[in-house]
């Protein structure tokens, strides 16, 4: 059995990404937990360029690492929680846990050894990889994004989009006392409304007139 | 015996299971359980990437990139509703959600 390097880089690649994987779920701290986390990704990253997606490889790094781990960072640090007492029971479901992961693996594994692949299932491919070296993951990809799946392509941009209007509604809210210009006002104001001229008396004082809205 | 198709696949299930592994251990705090959910979709990705790259259909890219793009809509959405549930509760502690049903 001899190992080349790209065997070699696939094993470090999966044991980080294990390794990390296993760390997020058990590190004491979650701050600690986001950052193997990151790891994680980054080494899962490193999996897809050995098997040649490179484009969802630079997808993982700048949509994960970039965006959604630095999100949940600032609520982690932003939010005052109280982790020790969240910790608290944690070996309760210890058992439970084990035993449905197990299983799971178990399952897994049997369909692992149970399981080949059909003899036209290379000939039925939905849209093969172009066989043209000189085509790359990422022009290929576009090419079939544009075209057979456009449709879910933009239904994609839609989910965003309402994602992001679901978290900007659900965690925007109306501040008291915060005094916003209303343009609308202040156009419409005209002199009368603004000050009243009052003849007064010699020695006699002034009651004003009640202030105008 | 060179990197193959099973190897890609083992790595996938294993994390997969860290995942559902997780969610058990960290019953009461909702981050590490969206966390736990973000390495199951991970490694449902690699699986994706796994089977696109060795049968030769781009198919599974495509909708690897889908995944992603529902994991990262998921993850703003349910950090959004954490931080709802923090500001009224002044915890994170998942068990007490129930006593929100009216």
């Amino acid at each position: 059995m001899e190992l080349t390097l790209t065997d070699i880089i696939f094993y470090l690649f999966a044991a980080t990404t294990l390794a990390s994987g296993m760390l997020v779920i058990s590190a004491r701290n979650p701050v600690h937990s986001v950052l193997w986390l990151i790891l994680a990704f980054f080494s899962a990253a490193g999996l897809f360029v050995l098997m040649g997606a490179e484009f969802l490889a630079m997808l993982l790094v700048v949509v994960y690492v970039g965006a959604v781990a630095v999100l949940f960072l600032f609520v982690v640090m932003m939010l005052d929680i109280n982790f020790t007492e969240l910790r608290q029971g944690m070996m309760q479901h210890m058992p439970l846990g084990v035993l449905i992961g197990l299983i799971l693996l178990v399952e897994l594994a049997t369909l692992a050894f149970a399981w080949n692949f059909g003899d036209d299932v290379a000939k039925n491919a939905a849209s093969p990889t172009p066989v043209d070296a000189t085509v790359t993951n990422t022009e290929a990809l576009g090419a079939l994004l544009y075209t057979d799946y456009i449709f879910i392509f933009q239904t994609a941009g839609l989910i965003l989009l309402v994602a992001m209007i679901g978290a900007i509604v659900l965690t925007h809210r109306d501040r008291t006392g915060v005094r916003r210009q209303n343009i609308g006002a202040q156009v419409r104001r005209k002199p009368d409304d603004a000050f009243d001229l009052v003849d007064v008396e010699t020695g006699q004082g002034v009651t004003l007139p009640p202030k105008k809205g | 015996m060179s990197v193959g198709l099973g190897h890609y696949l083992t790595v996938a299930a294993i994390l997969f299971v860290f995942g559902v592994f997780g969610i058990f251990l960290n019953r009461k705090n909702v981050i590490i359980i969206l966390m736990s959910v973000e390495l199951m979709l991970l490694a449902v990705n690699i699986n994706l990437v796994a089977f696109s790259t060795f049968q030769g259909d781009m198919a599974g890219q495509v909708l690897a990139r889908f995944v992603l793009t529902v994991a990262a809509a998921e993850a703003a959405i349910g950090l959004a509703i954490l931080v709802v549930y923090f500001r009224s509760r002044g915890s994170i502690a998942v068990e007490d959600i129930n006593q929100m049903k009216g």
